[in-house]
């Protein structure tokens, strides 16, 4: 009881998920303000030294699950184990990457335990919480905030009387952060027959094709990002053209993945990437809170953008009002001239 | 015994087209504001459905929607792309439900239309994109689940093989049945209505939408009983009021915000080529870039 879990994710090369990493980077944030400890639990087969790979993070107690079937990922045997130690541990909350499994098992996990599940945080904070008809005060919820439905809206979820406070989280939303190099836990190897059985099973992998990350949009310094105001693929040429000049990497919003300009690998926001680089040129883009999740704690931030009133340019360092595909070959054209 | 596809579909605001009063103060969507649309990837579950079903000898497709009395509409669109029936979950008491309530009350309608071999639902709905409805049926049902499938590849009575879309690649899984399968927006596209199944089906509806009609239906209905859309009730579905509803949802909004952005210091620039230069030239020398 009493604590914090983070369902960590195990690559093709027995390595957790960056996305793991920085949930337990902020879990132990989380469980240090409750007083509580974090804990993670690792399903897979042949997995590179765990303990070496999570305490840096401040795991606690690290619940290791290992056997061949369990690698690759498939629902049923994971949601078991996960079900199971999480009615033995009655955790108060635990965080899933909000990957393509993080959204296959922690719905299934929510469902078995009847308990809440919000997806795509885009920041979690402890805080209370009075219950407006009977006047009931809950202390210590998990405030699970995503940008909501449409619109400027941001909502605050809580789940007062379920446990544990179940949130997924995309990759890059929190920041990866090392919580001590000396830091040691405890491993649990879990007995498996008690955690699972023969016809978790059933489902079975023919064949599996994974690539490796091609386009790195996270880590980039420098981003030209386009919007739906970019209108067409000639134009999105300019970005590319523009981010390699200036050493950048290509994003985009989710209106102009949608319209078929650029490939889904680099939306940037609520449902993307989140990125934090130096500099973030919007090239046609609205600036909607769901774009604005991914992007505003870029250090330096230019709009360009034909509307004055785009909400984009509130946040931005510097506005150019005028056409993408005017100003973008002059960015091209200074950029040439001025550096050497 | 009939080889029996459920599918499920969600009548959503299209939300490419929100306004300021989207939202109620309880912090629930204001539905009546929106222009509804079929949710696009249960399209493509439907298509996937009518894929299966003209695969294996006598299979029926059938939709179940969850909403209220207008999303009549998704059964009337679905029919007229090819489906043999549909049945909407209706009831002021699943107002407010979350994922978890509405899993629950879409599992019990599936149970009462067992024995089925494939349930088959969207990836997810475009209002919450929260994925979450699909899986949590399946887990109610006690059924293994397929995400985010592109392409069958093969299926009979028993077992079904699909290729599933990933992150970052593809993966061919077999199941045997019964299954729920989840939709890819990247599978292929929902056929388009056909003409014939328009004409003979256009005038289908609900209790309720009867009783809103000015023309008296009661002779077309003794006709052509197939034209009558069943609606299910928490009563129909015998399901327990506290599961449902605001009651039923663990998930509470605590509040909403709008977001009020505080205008930044910004520099305005135009298009005039002084302009950019500038900016490029101070970039460049405060090492921003190059
Ligand atoms: C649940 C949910 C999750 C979402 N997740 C994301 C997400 O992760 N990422 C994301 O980006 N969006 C997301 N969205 C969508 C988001 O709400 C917006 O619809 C989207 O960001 C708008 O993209 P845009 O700014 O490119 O397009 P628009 O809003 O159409 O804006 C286009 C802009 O271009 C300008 N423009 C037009 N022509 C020109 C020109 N020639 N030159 C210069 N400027 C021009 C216009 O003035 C306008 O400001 C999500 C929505 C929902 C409901
Ligand atoms: N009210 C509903 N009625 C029917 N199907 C639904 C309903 N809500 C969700 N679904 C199904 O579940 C999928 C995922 O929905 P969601 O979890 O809301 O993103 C949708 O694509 C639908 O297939």
């Amino acid at each position: 009881m009493n604590n914090l879990f983070v369902y960590c994710e195990v690559n093709e090369d027995g390595l957790v998920a960056d996305v793991s990493l920085e949930l337990l980077s902020k879990g132990k944030k989380l469980a240090n303000e409750l007083k509580i400890k974090m804990e993670a639990v690792v399903i897979g087969n042949e997995i590179h030294d765990i303990e070496a790979q999570l305490y840096p993070y401040g795991v606690d107690v690290i619940h290791l699950a290992q056997e061949k079937r369990l690698f690759p990922y498939t629902t049923l045997p994971h949601a078991s184990i996960v079900v199971n130690l999480f009615k033995e541990e009655k955790p108060e909350i635990a965080l899933f990457g909000a990957t393509s499994v993080g959204r296959d098992l922690a719905p299934r996990v929510a469902s078995a335990l009847r308990c809440g599940l919000t997806a795509d945080c885009t920041s979690l904070e402890i805080g209370n919480h009075t219950e407006n008809k009977t006047q009931k005060e809950y202390i210590n919820l998990l405030y699970q905030i995503r940008p909501a439905f449409g619109g400027n809206i941001i909502a605050t979820i809580i789940n007062p009387d379920t446990r544990p406070q179940i949130a997924t989280v995309r990759e890059g939303v929190m920041k990866l952060e090392i919580f001590s190099k000396s830091f040691k836990g405890k491993l649990k190897n879990l007995s498996l027959d008690k955690y699972m059985k023969e016809d978790d099973f059933m489902v079975e992998i023919l064949e599996r094709h994974i690539e490796k990350q091609k386009i790195n949009i996270k880590g980039a310094q420098i981003i030209v990002a386009g919007g739906y105001g970019v209108g067409t693929k000639e134009n999105f040429a300019l970005l590319h053209q523009l981010a390699e000049v200036i050493g950048g990497e290509v994003g985009a919003s989710r209106a102009a993945v949608d319209a078929g300009l650029v490939d889904h690998a680099r939306q940037i926001g609520q449902t993307g990437v989140t990125v934090r680089p130096k500099l973030y040129i919007a090239c046609g883009i609205s600036g909607a809170v769901q774009h604005r999740a991914g992007m505003d704690q870029s250090a330096k931030i230019i709009s360009i953008n034909n509307d004055p009133k785009a909400p984009i340019n509130k946040i931005a360092d510097y506005t150019i009002i005028g056409n993408v595909g005017d100003i973008l070959p002059k960015m091209i054209k200074f950029y040439k001239e001025n550096s050497k | 015994m009939s080889f029996r596809i459920v599918v499920l579909a969600k009548q959503v605001p299209d939300t490419r087209n929100v306004g300021k009063d989207a939202m109620k103060a309880d912090g629930t969507v204001n539905r009546a504001a929106l222009p509804a649309i079929y949710n696009p990837e249960d399209l493509n579950a439907l298509e996937m459905a009518l894929h299966i079903k003209s695969k294996i000898k006598g299979a029926e497709v059938i939709i179940l929607t969850m909403g209220p009395p207008r999303a009549a509409e998704i059964i009337r669109e679905s029919i007229y792309r090819g489906a043999d029936g549909g049945y909407l979950i209706t009831d002021r008491k699943f107002a407010g439900s979350d994922t978890l309530a509405t899993s629950y009350a879409i599992s019990l309608a599936v149970k009462k239309l067992a024995p089925y071999h494939l349930v088959i639902s969207g990836r997810q709905a475009i209002d919450g994109d929260t994925a979450q409805v699909g899986p949590q049926t399946a887990e109610k049902l006690a059924i293994p689940q397929i995400t985010y499938a592109e392409e069958v590849e093969s299926v009979d009575e028993k077992q079904i093989t699909i290729k599933r879309r990933l992150e970052r690649g593809v993966e061919v899984v077999r199941t045997p049945l019964p299954a729920l399968i989840t939709v890819h927006s990247s599978a292929p596209e929902c056929r388009p209505r056909q003409a014939k199944l328009l004409m003979k089906f256009k005038h289908a509806r609900t209790v309720t939408e009867l009783q809103e009609e000015v023309r008296d239906y009661t002779e077309l209905y003794i006709k052509r009983p197939y034209l009558q859309i069943e609606e299910w009730t928490v009563a129909d579905l015998h399901a327990d009021v506290e599961m449902l509803g605001l009651s039923g949802s663990p998930t509470k909004v605590k509040k909403i915000e709008n977001v009020v952005l505080q205008q930044k210091e910004t520099v305005l620039l135009t298009d005039a080529d002084k302009d950019i230069e500038g900016l490029m030239k101070e970039l460049i020398s405060a090492h921003i870039i190059g």
